[in-house]
């Protein structure tokens, strides 16, 4: 069955990829979301039967590398955390795979673009369902190459076709940190499979090795650089560039990859390792930095985009620096939690926002939107619980709210109980980025269906509900959005979390269980700076619409600051990309041109003509000069002839 | 078939071939058509005859396999002797299978078709031999031999600048070898023998001192055919004036001579020199990564983008033998078949919109996957599997070197990983600016896709790559007891320890009054 859910998207892939023409666009639709349905059936049959019913196993394929110790499989180990994996990814793949039947309609290409989206499924079950590192590195980078040729579908847009480049070269730049990692690890173990390494971490806890010239704690190091991998694939700060450029896919392209599924690697990367990390608390506190940062620097910067998509990606980003400060404070349950229930709201957020998009015709700007609630009444109302449930809505006191209320809060309660000053750190950021979600979005709703309209005339009048195969799966993901949360609080990091997660999480500290014992007002704070930013915002785009632009000229450097995204692009330009070209062109022209071959063979060639030109100087024709040289040659003969017998 | 001497069989028979067609008189037309024909099977028996090869090939043992021995200059000591090993078998094959592509892929060369077809199974024979000869003397003759007709392809078929690039591939190329020929000599005179399996068995022990002087004669032949930094620029001229096939042959096969010398000669005939010199090899392969990927990033011509491209691919393969561990080993000689594959293709691919539009820039094209699907596709195959794709096979040797390395040194680790990235620049940016983007030019609309020749060149290209990326088995499995027995005769050698290792001479000069 686990061959079966991983191997039916593949399958998938083939048949839409390669015999498109003679399946025909509705044909491809059929199969493929016929099969990741399937899948995802399954999936949830699995969940029932590993995570609930505690049948982990791992299926052995076939001999992949085997180089000396460096040796390993082809494998599927299902687990808890696969199966949660395996039940998120097929779901909303399956949802996407429906919804684009509708939004992709008018597309020339569809048998292509279903066969990129059944690849990137593959691809993101391998990871989550590997059994060793390289397996992993393998589903890692195939789903960057999934991305990638997302984001460049419509291949004609220049706009398009760098944002895949820049996605994948960012990536890279994560995965040979990544790739070193597991040199590290197999340095370190001598195996590059899951369980020897798990059995040996803790008698390698104190290993010092000497590594770029230090002595360094081997895990930390090796810890560090494998997150490097997660920054770049989860788009944390410094890596994170390539993620809001990622939104010239296709929006059902963004709410799979760069919301639900993909940008979620790293984090189930920490998740799947933590084993190791937990022997390597240093590279814990990084991450909880990176990610409390990360989820702060975004909020920031989402706070005054103006593409709808934008946003949301921003959103990702910050939820995303969520995830990874539960993971680095050891709370792993909860970062999985928080993904899970993301995975649900994001989506719908997502293609709710698709919805919006495609009833204005491709417009993105939010400047151009307004008042369509009246329009378009079923995606208002789908938005609004994609909302709350981002923003965490609930009630404290009784725990009754939205999906993103039990896991958000749990991960901001994880922070504090973690009584460390990487905790503290997280927490205060988390509470700050907690304001600032609540704010843009309830301005991405207000700016998007209320007030009035921005739009032009015409538009606004076509403007129209998106077709049922569109609005239908929303549904699903509505469900999701407000059950999901309370239905699985319990197994996830809930009393059952033991039973739940078996072997396949592992905490040396339970942080989780002190998060259940924190004060109140830790638990209530999230909510009273989320009604403060609902209320902020509801003032500034619908009580007096005035005062947005007002106070964005006040303090125009904080907001330019913030609308050009903290200038990484413009920075990473200069620094990076223009000096790496200046660099090829010198070492090309001068290096390679004036030095190597100036010096070498041309060189050698122009002294050879010279010479050649002197000599043939000495050819006069004349006998008495020849005889003359001659007679030179003699008297130097005899001369050194005497001197060497003396 | 076990007492068939399938190796001369193997070696010879392209010549036979080319007898051949020399014999073919008559019209141009019908001389040329009947010289590609002739190639064609006798690349195609060739080929056929080179899998009883990888099919007899007993894995498991480090011995040399299909041996032939025979008296040639007794006064000598001199003899013809042939056999393969796991490190040389897959060579051999890859010699065997890139012909017959080749020939395919020069099908609608018009210009002295005779000669061409002649050059290319005189050029197989040499190549084979070169990673068949097991005598120092035999292996010298093919070795050397293998210019001639290289030297000529260019100079005869290729483009405007032939002849310049021609001779500046045969000067680099000759200024090395020679260098190389003293050292044998060097080494019959010390030794008194010229048989390989002797030499590198560790009966015989050269004096470390010797062994510097001798290293660096061999380093120079081989550097220049890998080619390492900084003697690389004859390739980039090389390649983009030889015509596809020549590029092909060059790039699939004689850049493996250098990489095959290093396994065959330096690491286990000179052991000591070998381990003093491995900070310079790291050095300049980590140099050669960085520069030439950063070269290849600015390049307008196809054609010296992939051969720069290649330049860095063989700073993997370099940085990979000189860990002297199983990983690394694997993972460089792996590199090098994947390199023989990959870039072989990626050459034929830019031969396939060269024979259509006759250029070579980049930005003339733009666009392609409108009018070119399936051109597209393959293209996009041989792009990922250079980038190193995990599930093609240029991730197996990458990934495997960079796991090598990293026992070693953690810094060359990275600087040799720093390449995963700048490749990928370089490949998605040449992809991104033929394949994609709008069409616009109106002779571009009017490309047409693979015809069924092409297709025919590339199937077993692509089957390859991704083969050997799913499941590289049953290609590590050969070679897994040569490399361990090449690791195991080298750490024997070095138990004495004479020399120090490069990077400690500072503290060597230190202790000197």
């Amino acid at each position: 069955m686990d061959v079966l859910i991983v191997f039916l998207p593949l399958v998938g892939a083939i048949l839409a990829g390669f015999l498109g023409k003679l399946l025909g666009d509705r044909g491809c639709q059929v199969v493929t979301a016929g099969l990741l349905s399937l899948a995802a059936l399954l999936s949830v049959v699995v969940f029932f039967d590993v995570a609930l019913g505690g049948n982990a196993r791992t299926t052995q394929l076939f001999t992949w590398i085997d180089s000396g110790a460096f040796e390993l499989n082809w494998a599927l180990r299902v687990d808890t955390l696969t199966a949660v994996m395996f039940c998120v990814v097929t779901v909303v793949s399956a949802v996407v795979h429906v919804y684009s039947v509708g939004y992709m309609a008018e597309d020339r290409s569809i048998p292509r673009f279903m066969a990129y989206l059944s690849l990137f499924t593959f691809f993101m079950l391998m990871l989550v369902s590997s059994d060793n590192l390289v397996q992993m590195f393998f589903g890692w980078e195939g789903v960057g190459l999934a991305s990638y040729l997302l984001i460049g579908f419509w291949y004609e847009k220049p706009s398009a076709n760098a944002a895949a480049i820049k996605a994948f070269l960012v990536n890279r730049v994560g995965d040979v940190g990544f790739a070193l990692g597991i040199a590290g690890l197999f340095l370190l173990f001598g195996a590059v499979d899951y369980d020897p390494i798990f059995r040996a971490a803790p008698g390698e806890a104190e290993t010092v090795l000497r590594l770029f010239g230090f002595e360094l704690h081997a895990l930390t190091v090796i810890c560090l650089l494998l997150f490097l991998g997660a920054m770049g694939k989860s788009a944390q700060l410094g890596l994170h560039t390539w993620l809001p450029d990622a939104m010239e896919g296709p929006t059902p392209v963004s709410a799979l990859i760069h919301a639900a599924t993909m940008v979620t690697a790293g984090v189930f990367m920490v998740c799947r390792l933590s084993p190791v990390f937990e022997y390597a608390p240093d590279a814990l506190t990084v991450v909880t930095i990176v990610g409390a940062s990360t989820a702060f620097f975004a909020a920031t910067v989402g706070l005054t985009q103006t593409d709808i998509k934008r946003v949301i990606a921003y959103s990702t980003c910050s939820q995303l620096g969520y995830m990874f400060f539960a993971a680095g404070v050891s709370a792993y349950g909860a970062a999985m939690f928080h993904l899970m229930t993301h995975a649900f709201f994001k989506a719908l957020l997502f293609l709710g926002a698709g919805a919006v998009i495609h009833a204005l015709h491709h417009e993105q700007d939010m400047r151009k939107m307004g008042g369509l609630w009246r329009k378009i009444p079923v995606t208002y109302a789908l938005m609004w619980i994609g909302t709350l449930a981002l923003v965490g809505f609930g009630i404290p006191g009784l725990g009754i709210g939205f999906a993103g209320f039990y896991s958000k809060d749990m991960v901001l309660e994880a922070a504090y109980a973690a009584h460390s000053a990487a905790g503290g750190y997280a927490f205060w950021l988390g509470i700050a980025a907690a304001f600032m979600t609540a704010f843009y979005s309830f301005r991405l709703l207000f700016l998007t269906f209320h007030g009035p309209t921005r739009a032009d005339h015409h538009a606004y009048e076509q403007a129209h509900e998106a077709p049922r195969v569109m609005i239908w799966p929303l549904f699903l993901l509505a469900a999701g959005a407000v059950l999901a949360g309370a239905l699985l609080y319990g197994p996830f990091v809930g009393e059952g979390r033991e039973a739940f997660w078996g072997g396949s999480l592992l905490a040396l500290e339970d942080i989780i269980e002190e998060a259940h014992h924190v004060p109140f007002w830790v638990k209530a704070l999230p909510m009273v700076v989320t009604l403060g930013g609902i209320a902020l915002a509801w003032l500034m785009y619908l009580r007096r619409p005035e005062l947005a632009p007002r106070m964005a000229e006040r303090f125009r450097p904080l907001y330019l600051f913030s609308f050009h995204k903290w200038y990484f692009d413009e920075l990473y330009d200069r620094t990076l990309v223009q000096p790496a070209l200046r660099l090829g062109r010198g070492f090309w022209t001068t290096g390679d041109g004036r030095v190597i071959d100036g010096l070498g063979p041309d060189g050698i060639a122009a002294t050879a003509r010279v010479l050649a030109r002197r000599a043939s100087l000495l050819q006069s024709g004349y006998v008495y000069h020849y005889a003359f040289v001659m007679l030179i040659g003699v008297v130097v003969l005899v001369t050194w002839y005497l001197f060497s017998t003396l | 078939m076990s007492s068939w001497p399938l190796l001369s069989l193997v070696t010879f028979l392209p010549l036979v071939g080319a007898g051949f067609i020399l014999a073919v008189r008559g019209e141009q037309q019908v001389v040329a058509r009947n010289a590609r024909y002739v190639a064609l099977w006798t690349s195609l028996i060739t080929f056929v005859l080179s899998l009883f090869i990888w099919f007899g090939f007993q894995p498991g043992t480090a011995q040399f396999q299909f041996v032939e021995k025979a008296t040639w200059i007794q006064s000598f000591g001199v003899s013809y002797h042939m056999g393969v090993d796991g490190i040389s078998m897959p060579f051999v094959l890859l010699a065997t299978l890139l012909t017959p592509i080749c020939v395919l892929a020069s099908w609608k060369m018009e210009h002295r078709v005779k000669e061409y077809m002649i050059a290319f199974l005189v050029l197989e024979t040499l190549m084979v031999g070169t990673f068949c000869a097991l005598d120092f003397v035999v292996f010298y003759m093919f070795f050397e031999g293998v210019l001639i007709p290289m030297f000529l392809i260019i100079g005869i078929w290729g483009g405007p600048r032939r002849v310049y690039s021609a001779f500046k591939f045969f000067l680099f190329t000759l200024a090395g070898s020679i260098l190389m020929l003293l050292a044998i000599l060097a080494i019959y005179i010390a030794a008194e023998t010229t048989d390989i399996p002797t030499l590198i068995s560790q009966q015989v022990r050269l004096d470390p001192g010797l062994q510097l002087w001798l290293w660096l004669a061999f380093f120079a032949s081989f550097a220049v055919k890998m080619p390492m930094w900084p003697v690389h620029t004859w390739l980039p001229d090389a390649h983009v004036e030889a015509p596809t096939a020549g590029s092909v042959i060059l790039a699939g096969v004689l850049l493996k001579m250098g990489g095959y010398g290093f396994l065959r000669f330096s690491l286990p005939m000179l052991p000591d020199a070998s381990q003093f010199f491995t900070p310079l090899v790291f050095a300049l392969s980590v140099i050669a990564i960085v520069y030439t990927s950063l070269v290849a990033l600015v390049q307008h011509d196809m054609k010296k983008l992939i051969a720069y491209s290649s330049v860095a691919h063989m700073g993997f393969v370099t940085v990979g033998i000189f860990t002297f561990n199983q990983q690394g080993l694997e993972g460089a000689i792996f590199q090098m078949l994947s390199h023989g594959v990959v870039s072989a293709a990626l050459f034929l691919v830019v031969g396939v919109v060269y024979d259509r539009l006759h250029t070579r820039e980049i930005d003339r094209y733009g666009g392609l996957a409108a009018t070119m699907p399936r051109y597209a596709l393959v293209f996009m195959v041989f792009m990922l599997a250079s980038v190193g794709l995990p599930g093609t096979s240029g991730f197996i040797g990458e990934f495997l070197v960079i796991v090598g390395a990293f026992q070693v040194s953690a810094w060359v680790a990275l600087l040799t990983a720093s390449g995963m990235v700048l490749g990928a620049a370089y490949m998605l940016w040449l992809y991104r600016k033929t394949i994609f983007g709008a069409l616009t030019r109106p002779d571009l609309k009017a490309l047409v896709d693979l015809e069924p020749r092409e297709k025919l060149v590339f199937a077993p290209l692509i089957a390859l790559t991704l083969f050997f990326g799913v499941y590289p088995a049953p290609l590590l499995d050969i070679m897994a007891p040569s490399v361990e027995n090449l690791i195991r005769n080298y750490e024997l050698a070095l138990q004495p320890g004479t020399l120090p290792n490069l990077a400690a001479l500072p503290n060597l000069a230190a202790l000197l009054p």
